[in-house]
């Protein structure tokens, strides 16, 4: 597959004192693919991609987005260049309706508001509940309004920060579906420890531990591999 | 009616009332409403910070004083007549908010309280000690024939009032359009949520700057109104109190509510007014009413009248 550089990071590391949270980890994203980022708890992976949206500064290394080096950007821009990053940990505007968490999303890109932001509520399923304040919703739908709000920035690079976690199976399904819909547009980095979504969903997987990269490849590649399979697949 | 529609309706008419009130209200009335609108004004402009967009400031004051001075000054010492003076406390306002906020802003929270206030306090300071332009502790009296604008006498109390009312109702349309507009919405998201709205591609410096210079615009003609309608620019009015009450004041009508500052100002001013009457310890009763205000409506009249019945009140 001789597919375009998405995104490219070299050497990328960030310590917290001791604390080698990234250390010198090499990764490259090919334009539109899916690709999921696993690891042990506390390997490192979202420190790994708050460096490359920005919300950490890089201790030293380099990215490289669509071309342009975006190492020492502010997150902000990197948004306004088309990397969106959804939260791990739910958050969603509580006490704004549903609609206005996805308007916030619309029209930074300056998209037709009232239209772009039903529509993209439809997509994820929530257009009945545009008045509803989003802190009522429940967890689920929370979760999916978050994503929903990335997908309303339209980005090249949609990075999901353990998008299924507390989801219901349903949701999960509807959930993976989405995400085959926005490829090849949007490039997708997933970081995920449900196994089965990896698998189903992810063209490629990057394996962290301890903040290095212990290995990349196709999910068969991954699944056969002895030093991922002692690390993590609790082989 | 659609819900810009009765939104539009609601703060149109009460506007319409208080227009009404230059006509019905009697002497003594007329002058505490200017007084009220006038204040109102500025407590809007607070609200725009701290109510809409999440900035609680203690150095309000300064933009405030930078307003009464700003025009109090030109006429002082430049002879300048009431429009220009207004204009230029406008200017001062909103140029001193900048000033302030590209340093202020790089704090959050509790710091950014303990700057602002520091910064108010210098001006204040400044404006007590520089007493050949200020004159310190006396303060300016602005003579009455350079109380004119447009013809009208500003001293005199109908002229004063509507000249008050036009400084309130611009103030109050322009701050509802700009609340309900996606700029608007980036201010209250910044307020809910810093770094969600820093990841939805907003910067929260360069939004938070313009809000509070918006906010300064607004302290800083309210405060050349102050100067002009009443005829005294004086250091109290630049004091921390006056970054205080518009705290105060938006607090009790409710933060983040468009009509809410003008409902505190108003409440505030009148339990003062009349507990003076019947006693020297009329702040105490203000005291007791803002406790009260904590234990019952943390949200202030208006957060309260919306959390419960009226949702759609901007």
């Amino acid at each position: 597959m001789a597919a375009v550089t998405l995104l490219e990071a070299r050497g990328l590391t960030r310590h917290f004192g001791g604390l080698k949270a990234v250390d010198g980890v090499d990764f490259t994203l090919a334009e539109g693919e899916i690709h999921a980022l696993i690891g042990p708890n506390g390997a490192g992976k979202t420190t790994f991609v708050s460096l490359l949206c920005g919300r950490i500064p890089v201790q030293s290394g380099s990215i490289r987005f669509d071309g342009a080096d975006i190492t020492r950007m502010p997150a902000h821009r990197r948004v306004r260049r088309g990397i969106a990053y959804t939260f791990q940990i739910t958050q969603v505007f509580a006490n704004l309706t549903v609609f206005d968490n996805v308007a916030l999303a619309v029209q930074r890109r300056g998209g037709h508001l009232a239209e772009e932001t039903q529509a993209a509520l439809s997509r994820v399923g929530l257009a009945e509940r545009a008045g509803q304040i989003a802190g009522t919703l429940s967890y689920g739908h929370q979760r999916v309004l978050e994503i929903a709000m990335g997908l309303a920035l339209q980005p090249r690079l949609l990075i999901l920060d353990e998008p299924t976690q507390g989801l219901a199976n349903a949701e999960i399904e509807t959930f993976k579906d989405l995400v085959r819909q926005i490829v090849p547009e949007t490039t997708v980095l997933l970081i995920e420890h449900n196994m089965d979504v990896v698998m189903d969903l992810a063209q490629r997987i990057t394996v962290l531990n301890f903040g290095e990269v212990l290995a990349t490849g196709t999910p068969e590649a991954i699944r056969a591999n002895p030093a991922v399979q002692a690390a993590y697949l609790g082989g | 009616m659609s819900a810009g529609a009765r939104i539009w309706a609601l703060h149109l008419a009460a506007l319409a009332l208080l227009a009404a009130g230059g006509v019905l209200l009697p002497a003594y009335h007329l002058t505490n409403f200017a007084k009220v609108m006038v204040l109102a004004t500025y407590a809007m402009g607070y609200n725009i910070a701290f109510g809409y967009t999440g900035l609680l400031s203690l150095g309000h004051a300064l933009f405030f004083g930078a307003g009464l001075y700003g025009a109090g000054m030109l006429v002082q010492h430049a002879g300048a007549a009431a429009g220009p003076a207004a204009i230029a406390g406008l200017l001062a306002g909103g140029a001193m908010a900048g000033v302030v906020g590209l340093l202020a802003l790089r704090t959050q929270g509790v710091a950014f309280m303990i700057v602002t206030l520091m910064f108010a306090q210098a001006g204040y300071l400044t404006i007590l000690y520089n007493t050949a332009w200020t004159r310190g502790d006396e303060g300016i009296v602005i003579a009455r024939e350079a109380r004119v604008l447009l013809g009208f006498d500003l001293s005199a109390d109908l002229p004063r009032y509507f000249a008050a009312f036009a400084l309130f109702a611009a103030g109050l349309v322009l701050k509802l359009w700009l609340v309900r507009s996606p700029s608007g919405r980036v201010m209250i998201a910044l307020r809910e949520n810093e770094e969600r709205s820093r990841m939805l591609g907003y910067d929260p410096y360069a939004r938070k700057l313009a809000a509070l210079v918006i906010s300064g615009l607004y302290a800083g003609a309210a405060g050349a109104a102050y100067g002009l309608l009443f005829g005294y620019v004086g250091a109290s009015l630049a004091s921390t109190q006056y970054s205080i009450l518009p705290l105060l004041w938006v607090l009790l009508g409710g933060a983040g509510t468009v009509l809410g500052p003008f409902v505190g100002a108003l409440l505030m001013f009148y339990l003062i007014d009349y507990s003076s009457a019947v006693t020297t310890a009329s702040l105490l009763v203000v005291g007791v009413a803002l406790v009260l205000l904590v234990l019952f409506a943390p949200k202030g009249i208006l957060g309260t009248l919306r959390e419960r019945w009226l949702k759609w009140l901007p």
